[in-house]
């Protein structure tokens, strides 16, 4: 299983897209790791700068992240910098399934826990620790600290274990 | 209880039930362009897995970025012809031959009704027109129907937009999904289908009818659907007509595709369609919608008309209607893009390649070019362009470039005004 521990980064917009997260441009590249500098180039959010995303593990967004186009180059985008589990009220279906064809995690959390966390954590550092099999979140920050469960279905689970869909696909079908 | 279209396509297709809802299906068809595919190659050449689960059912072009425009789009192209040669696909399009995908396979009768298919490509919604399930995947999802041609999905909800009414003169389907993305927001359909029902869908033509499900990923839906008639007999007809004794037989055979008066919906959407107005994105979103008489003045640099969404003969017909004997802007640049050889060959025929000439266009090749800001018209920081595509994200055309999407006939009268107007052809308020 990849790594869901670490540094949180909170991004305050609803429908942050495909293209913000990784522009057109660079879909010319042939690996994922070439992608690396280029994350989250295009983002249009006040107070933002990519500097930000220096040891960043773990995202906590909004609404309908990953909208727009298919690109698998999204979620590459965010692997190779070590980020490999995104916190939303909800994504966009091609986003979120590419993720967990990527044995990594796109969790959706109520509106009103995500504002919780942003009233609580989102202008200080802060710390995610993923208990997977427990299904809880626990973030903490100082002396603040914050247990969130999460589920998601017993499909997207089996495929966080075995690291993706092509595996699995292939020796069952 | 009755069904609806996904429901039944669906039920026809599944191979397995996964814990959670998930369907195997098996799919009809997977198609590929040069933007995706490489790296989903690549891994299966890794991974010693370096087949495909059926040569005849996959159609592959090169669509993008064409002809290759630098050493890394050339390697991507190469890619792609190398695998499809030694994989005995045949159905390869390239240099010459090649349009855009959502355009050129519907073209070629790979689209039929009650197909299901994938592409590494969102738009990939737009083959619902002809009552085929559709959707868009990312790159895993694409690898593993390369090799098993299968692909999971959630069991189906649909949103039923029921269109009444007629469409006032000068308001076309382009002007119609818009409102409708305006009326429900990029998340509004989200893990949905979008189907498409009602008298106005019926008097569409299977272009309109492209157009209209060519942007349901822009409220999120899965695919947008029609059902299919007698205009979609028509359209494939030239590849099925050795398979149906008659066009009445195929209409017969192709309507077990259509929903069950009594199926279930997730909601129903009414809208007439009598008083719309053509409509204009305004922001970075395709939900911030507007009539264009809002945004009347609005100057612009160029003039996009091209791509999945607008880039048919019916686009160029209606565009060329009005740039007919005029001249574009000298404040602005037109590019058009005809989206297949096909569609080119019969703008030439009809003389509409002319006029796109004489009133100052440039006509690029087939391609999806200036669409996603890749080559053949990428805007600077600070232009605005006025364009038939889909997307208005910030930077899809050209980093800090500003996008307006609109109907071709909109663009044509932008083009020769040299800032956002509505078109003659519309002769409402
Ligand atoms: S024309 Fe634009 S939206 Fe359509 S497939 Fe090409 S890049 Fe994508």
């Amino acid at each position: 299983m990849k790594n869901f521990n670490g540094r949180v980064l909170f991004l305050d917009r609803s429908d942050i897209n495909t293209d913000e997260i990784i522009p057109a441009k660079y879909l010319t590249e042939n690996s994922k790791e070439a992608l690396k500098p280029y994350l989250l180039e295009d983002l249009k959010l006040e107070g933002f700068n990519t500097k930000m995303l220096e040891d960043v593990s773990a995202i906590v967004t909004r609404e309908n992240f990953g909208c727009g186009s298919s690109r698998e180059h999204a979620p590459w985008a965010l692997e190779v910098n070590g980020i490999n589990v995104v916190i939303a009220v909800d994504f966009a279906r091609i986003f979120r399934q590419n993720m967990y064809n990527c044995g990594m995690l796109a969790v959706e959390l109520p509106a009103e826990t995500i504002d919780m966390l942003f009233k609580k954590f989102a202008n200080k550092p802060t710390y995610l620790e993923t208990d997977f099999d427990g299904g809880k979140f626990i973030f903490t920050s100082g002396d603040l600290k914050e247990v969130v469960p999460f589920t998601i279905s017993d499909f997207d689970r089996e495929l966080v274990k075995a690291g993706g869909w092509v595996d699995y696909a292939d020796s069952r079908y | 209880m009755g069904k609806t279209i996904t429901e039944k396509i669906f039920e026809a297709h599944k191979i397995d039930e996964l814990a959670g809802g998930v369907y195997v299906l098996r799919l009809d068809a997977v198609f590929c362009h040069e933007i995706t595919t490489p790296i989903a190659i690549n891994d299966l050449v890794a991974r010693g897995k370096d087949r495909v689960f059926d040569p005849d059912k996959i159609k592959v072009v090169i669509d993008h970025v064409t002809p290759s425009k630098d050493t890394k789009t050339a390697i991507q192209a190469k890619t792609l012809r190398d695998w499809a040669r030694r994989n005995n696909i045949k159905d390869f399009f390239d240099v010459g031959r090649n349009g855009v995908c959502h355009a050129i396979f519907p073209e070629k009768g790979f689209t039929r009704p009650g197909y299901t298919i994938i592409m590494g490509d969102s738009h990939t919604c737009t083959h619902g027109a002809f009552g085929a399930f559709a959707a868009g995947v990312g790159t895993t999802d694409l690898e593993v129907g390369i090799l098993k041609g299968v692909c999971t999905f959630k069991a189906p909800k649909t949103i039923k937009f029921n269109l009444t009414g007629k469409l006032p003169e000068g308001v076309f389907a382009k002007d119609v999904i818009l409102y409708i993305i305006g009326k429900i927001g990029v998340n509004g359909a989200t893990n949905k289908i979008m189907e498409f029902t009602g008298p106005v869908v019926e008097e569409m033509s299977m272009e309109a009818r492209m157009t209209l499900c060519n942007m349901a990923i822009e409220a999120g839906g899965t695919s947008g659907l029609c059902y299919p008639d007698m205009k979609t007999v028509d359209y494939l007809w030239e590849h099925i007509k050795t398979e149906y004794s008659s066009k009445e037989d195929a209409l017969k055979d192709f309507s077990k595709w259509i929903s069950d008066a009594d199926a279930t919906y997730d909601s129903v959407i009414d809208i007439d369609v009598s008083s719309l107005e053509p409509m204009v994105t305004y922001g970075y979103k395709p939900d911030e919608v507007k009539p264009v008489r809002e945004l009347e003045g609005t100057p612009v640099d160029q003039i996009y008309i091209g791509s999945c969404t607008n880039g048919r003969i019916e686009d160029l017909r209606i565009a060329a209607s009005i740039l007919k004997g005029k001249k574009i802007s000298d404040n602005v640049r037109g590019i058009v893009s005809p989206a297949t050889p096909g569609i080119f060959k019969k703008a030439l025929d009809e003389g509409i390649i002319d006029i796109f000439v004489d009133s100052g266009f440039c006509v690029t090749n087939p391609t999806c070019g200036a669409c996603l800001g890749m080559s053949n018209g990428v805007l600077a920081p600070g232009e605005v362009c006025a364009s038939t595509t889909n997307r208005n994200f910030n930077g899809r055309m050209g980093k800090g470039g500003m996008v307006h999407l609109m109907s071709p006939a909109t663009a044509a009268a932008t083009a020769i005004a040299g800032k956002i107007v509505n078109s003659e052809l519309f002769k409402g308020k």
